[in-house]
């Protein structure tokens, strides 16, 4: 399609205002993203007592490797044990945790409910269903008194499992096992594969891609979690990077001395870097994992 | 290599509907039958019952001498082929094609040699190692068959195979399916909605409507002596006139009062009929004894034309040998006497 | 369902099994004490609950802080949904229709989707910090004296473009994969029957849009309603006092800092009939959907 434009010859394009508008547009917008993030980066660069003097930078300076060791390594917290590193562990444990439960349950879930026919098919349909009703924020104080009361407070089994009930992955394996040729598992049966064997060797390996999207919006969504780690983790340790923002914040908030401005926007830097660079690196996938499981 | 019997075979969904009604075949070993009819008549159901895919509602299926109702499509000892194809796409042809035979247990030797033997027959030598999605339709094809092929089964199954193909491939296709079915000698089940296809490649036919076989036969029975104006009008290109008249019984039909043609044989039965006519039976003549035709357009075929027009104020289609002589517009049929079929008005079936 | 599933008996509820345990202990059950202690007024120390019927509802309902906390939830959702739509649309209508630099363009306007709402709120409270921040400097120079987390309006300014900002990535991808599956023919028919570009937008592109937009609409809804807790958390600085905050909000703040569970479960309440109400009028929206395709 595109071709025609560059294999027929043509006078040259007359120049076009409209386009130097459209881009003028797609810069302002990209600016409007972009500007936050840079000044948090250029501002991290300098020493506090500048920022509070200056407000925030519109260039580096020098203090970069120092405010971001400070965030990642320097022993924070009330208790003085925790260091970023820490929370870096923790924010990915509960990423990768969360996004790897997530597609196990949702896969076998969504398998039995398309690939096989029995009573309870329909109505374990909308026991899982029923979750997209209540997000959990709506249901987030009988939520932590369940975990409490089970003893989960302060595990990452607590910080985990309950974010797992919810219906999205199992939508998402449904909808995708559904557009798989019908014609497909006929085959397989054909071809004397039971329901485990095609599910190990057909279907898993088809679902590469699903999986490889899924993957990624479940990562960035457990990274991102802020409400319940905050109520669940009280134990330092287990804290991480976006529920640290909360005691940058609180520190910021009650602090009398003058507030640690680079070392917290090295923090905030390190706690989108890993989620926004999976984003950026496997974009196509994203892409496809985002418009599909939300539809 | 096996016979397939079927006794009082039924398939009712759930809901109620009735696909496929109670039937009785038998297919001889080594014979290539082609069940067709239009979307919805129950063929591919009937199909997949044969392959297992289906359950049975009622009745009795027998491939060679096993009933084979309650055992899986695995242990029934047939190979499909998809309209579709169904390749595993993550797969390469080789391991698609090997899949079933591993899954059976088959040593690896085995498979290698069934594997290269078959995809000698079916030339895909140079794409073993290709993933489906990089082959063409025609050759992806060829994996499917091949796929049922080393299997080496009883009954081949075929459900509509060459719909995804172009004109020219399908052509191409049909023969290669023919001849590879000849060669293997194995008894085949095919289902089309194609009647070309239908009566190119059947030992016999099974023509279907609504869930009921219409008439069984092989391809120049179905032609000849269609059993019904259903098969009638399905099966042949152009598709045969139908038109509503009146038989007296002594042996001349008459066509809206005043056309009136001489039957061969006499039917016992008198009063409305439907009358059949083969567009090609019927040829241009300037006799008196000719019927007239009032031309109103022509469609070139090349080796043929087809004249459509009215006769005797019906709509009506002649396949008439292209000799590019110019036509009138008022023209005269010479209609045989045995070019006529005569229905029944009200059931359809042959008189 | 699939045609020819396996009929297996064991194996399914096998599969269903961690699923469905995971979402009866973390969503049924707490759900139902949600809806339980709504009809309960329980002592703040723990001695007990009792009884109470419609009263948390109808105290919630009398309240005149819950109106102001809905009124403020209902504006900041239509300004946030707006804005953010509106933006987004335009911005994946230009990357459309560039040709140069389409792939950058898309890259940079859709990163920030992974960037967590606190992490954003961190970042807007340094930006409009009264000290130090640049969106204060430009409001001074306008002769505005902005105070964030100090005058009502300026936090709630600051919650809207922070929240904002983390929501235009969702809607661009979604507008842009919207604009690119309308086909070829379709658009050049178009390009045939209208010469003007702007004509062609609102007649055919806009329309056939309309689907992609009707659903963003439910997900911003929800998206303002929901997932911006991390934003104003962390603009209100800990300390909700006099700022807006919003329903889910409140819902915390009065479970976990007041101690109110009886009215705070009843807000929950509440807001699952939101939800509810929501879900159904997106069914309805899905059905219309199917219409175009």
């Amino acid at each position: 399609m595109t071709d025609i434009t560059s294999t027929t010859p043509r006078a040259k394009k007359r120049f076009r205002w409209s386009a130097i508008f459209d881009h003028s547009i797609l810069i302002l917008g990209s600016l409007f993203m972009l500007l936050p993030v840079f000044l948090a980066l250029t501002t991290s660069s300098h020493d506090n007592v500048e920022i509070q003097r200056e407000g925030l930078k519109f260039w580096f300076g020098n203090d970069i490797d120092e405010n971001f060791g400070n965030a990642m390594f320097e022993k924070g917290g009330f208790t003085k044990t925790v260091t970023g590193m820490t929370m870096l562990m923790n924010s990915f444990i509960l990423g990768i945790g969360f996004a790897v439960g997530k597609i196990i349950l949702s896969m076998m879930a969504a398998y039995a409910i398309v690939y096989f026919r029995f009573r309870f098919a329909t109505f374990a349909f909308w026991i899982i269903f029923t979750t997209i009703l209540l997000p959990l924020e709506v249901r987030i104080l009988p939520s932590y008194e369940v975990i409490q009361s089970i003893g989960l407070t302060n595990s990452y089994t607590g910080l985990i499992v309950p974010l797992l009930a919810s219906a999205t992955g199992t939508f998402f394996f449904r909808q995708f096992f559904l557009s798989v040729p019908e014609e497909l598992v006929e085959a397989a049966r054909i071809d004397g594969a039971g329901p485990v064997k095609f599910f190990v060797d057909i279907l898993v390996p088809l679902s590469q891609t699903m999986i490889a999207a899924i993957f990624i919006i479940m990562f960035v969504y457990g990274w991102n979690q802020y409400l319940w780690p905050t109520l669940i983790t009280t134990d330092e340790g287990l804290f991480t990077l976006v529920r640290g923002i909360r005691q940058i914040i609180q520190a910021y908030a009650e602090g009398s001395e003058i507030p640690e401005y680079g070392q917290a926007m090295a923090l905030a830097l390190i706690a989108m870097l890993p989620p926004v660079a999976i984003v950026i690196f496997f974009q196509s996938w994203f892409v496809k994992g985002l418009v599909e499981s939300d539809k | 290599m096996a016979n397939v019997s079927v006794k009082n075979i039924r398939k009712t969904y759930p809901n109620g509907t009735e696909a496929v009604m109670p039937c009785n075949f038998d297919i001889a070993d080594g014979e290539l039958v082609v069940l067709v009819g239009p979307s919805g008549c129950g063929k591919s159901t009937l199909l997949r019952m044969v392959a297992g895919l289906e359950d049975i509602t009622d009745g009795e299926l027998q491939i060679g001498d096993r009933v084979v109702n309650d055992l899986d499509p695995a242990e029934r000892d047939i190979a499909m082929v998809f309209q579709n194809y169904a390749l595993y796409p993550h797969m390469s042809v080789y391991k698609n094609m090997a899949y079933g035979l591993k899954n059976r247990g088959t040593s690896k030797n085995d498979i290698d040699q069934k594997v290269r033997e078959a995809s000698a027959m079916l030339n895909l030598d140079d794409y073993l190692d290709r993933r489906p999605s990089q082959l063409s339709g025609g050759q992806r094809q060829r994996v499917a068959m091949g796929r049922a092929i080393v299997r080496d089964p009883a009954l081949f199954l075929f459900d509509e195979p060459l719909s995804n193909l172009d004109a020219k491939l399908r052509n191409q296709m049909r023969i290669e399916i023919r001849n590879l079915q000849r060669r293997l000698g194995v008894t085949a089940m095919y289902v089309t909605h194609d009647q070309v296809e239908a009566m190119t490649m059947a030992d016999r036919i099974f023509v279907l409507n609504a869930g009921r076989i219409e008439q069984v036969g092989t391809p120049s029975e179905i032609y000849r002596t269609p059993a019904s104006t259903f098969v009638a009008s399905f099966m042949g290109a152009p598709p045969m006139n139908l038109l509503p008249a009146t038989y007296n019984g002594n042996g001349s039909v008459h066509l809206n009062g005043e056309t009136s043609l001489a039957v061969g044989a006499p039917k016992d039965h008198k009063g409305d009929i439907q009358l059949g006519i083969r567009p090609e039976e019927v040829k241009l003549a300037t006799g008196k004894s000719a019927t007239p035709f009032k031309l109103e357009l022509i469609e070139e075929l090349g080796a043929s034309r087809l004249l459509h027009g009215k006769l005797a104020g019906h709509d009506f289609t002649v396949n008439a040998p292209n000799n590019d002589a110019p036509l009138a517009d008022d023209l005269m049929l010479d209609i045989p006497s045995d070019a006529l079929h005569m229905f029944d008005h009200e059931t359809g079936k042959r008189l | 369902m699939k045609r020819a599933g396996f009929a297996n008996y064991w194996l399914p509820i096998l599969l269903l099994l961690p699923q469905l345990t995971i979402i009866a202990v973390f969503f049924y059950w707490p759900a139902f004490n949600a809806v339980q202690s709504s009809f309960y007024l329980q002592d703040p120390f723990g001695f007990g609950s009792q009884f109470v019927g419609f009263e948390n509802y109808s105290d919630l309902f009398a309240s005149k802080e819950y109106a102001k906390v809905a009124r403020f939830t209902l504006l900041f959702t239509l300004l946030v949904t707006a804005t953010s739509l509106a933006t987004a649309l335009l911005l994946a209508v230009k990357a459309d229709k560039v040709l140069r630099g389409a792939r950058t363009y898309k890259t940079l306007l859709m990163w920030v989707y992974a960037v967590a709402p606190p992490v954003a709120g961190l970042m807007g409270v340094m930006l409009f910090d009264q000290n130090i921040g640049s969106v204060t400097d430009l409001f001074a120079w306008f002769g505005y004296d902005y105070r964030l987390g100090v005058n009502y309006w300026d936090t709630a300014f600051a919650m809207i473009i922070v929240s904002v900002w983390i929501q235009i990535p969702v809607n661009f991808i979604f507008f842009l994969s919207g604009l690119q599956s309308i086909p070829q023919h379709v658009r050049e028919a178009a390009m045939i029957d209208n010469p003007s570009g702007f004509g062609r937008f609102w007649q055919i592109t806009f329309p056939l849009l309309a689907p992609t937009a009707f659903f963003l609409l439910i997900i911003n809804i929800t998206y303002a309603l929901f997932d911006t807790f991390g934003i104003i958390d962390t603009l209100v600085k800990n300390n909700p006092a006099s700022n807006p905050m919003t329903l889910v909000y409140k819902v915390f703040v009065d479970g976990f800092r007041g101690n109110d569970m009886g009215g705070s479960s009843a807000q929950s309440v509440v807001l699952m009939v939101l939800v509810l109400a929501l879900t159904i009028f997106q069914f309805r929206l899905l059905e219309r959907r199917i219409h175009y395709t």
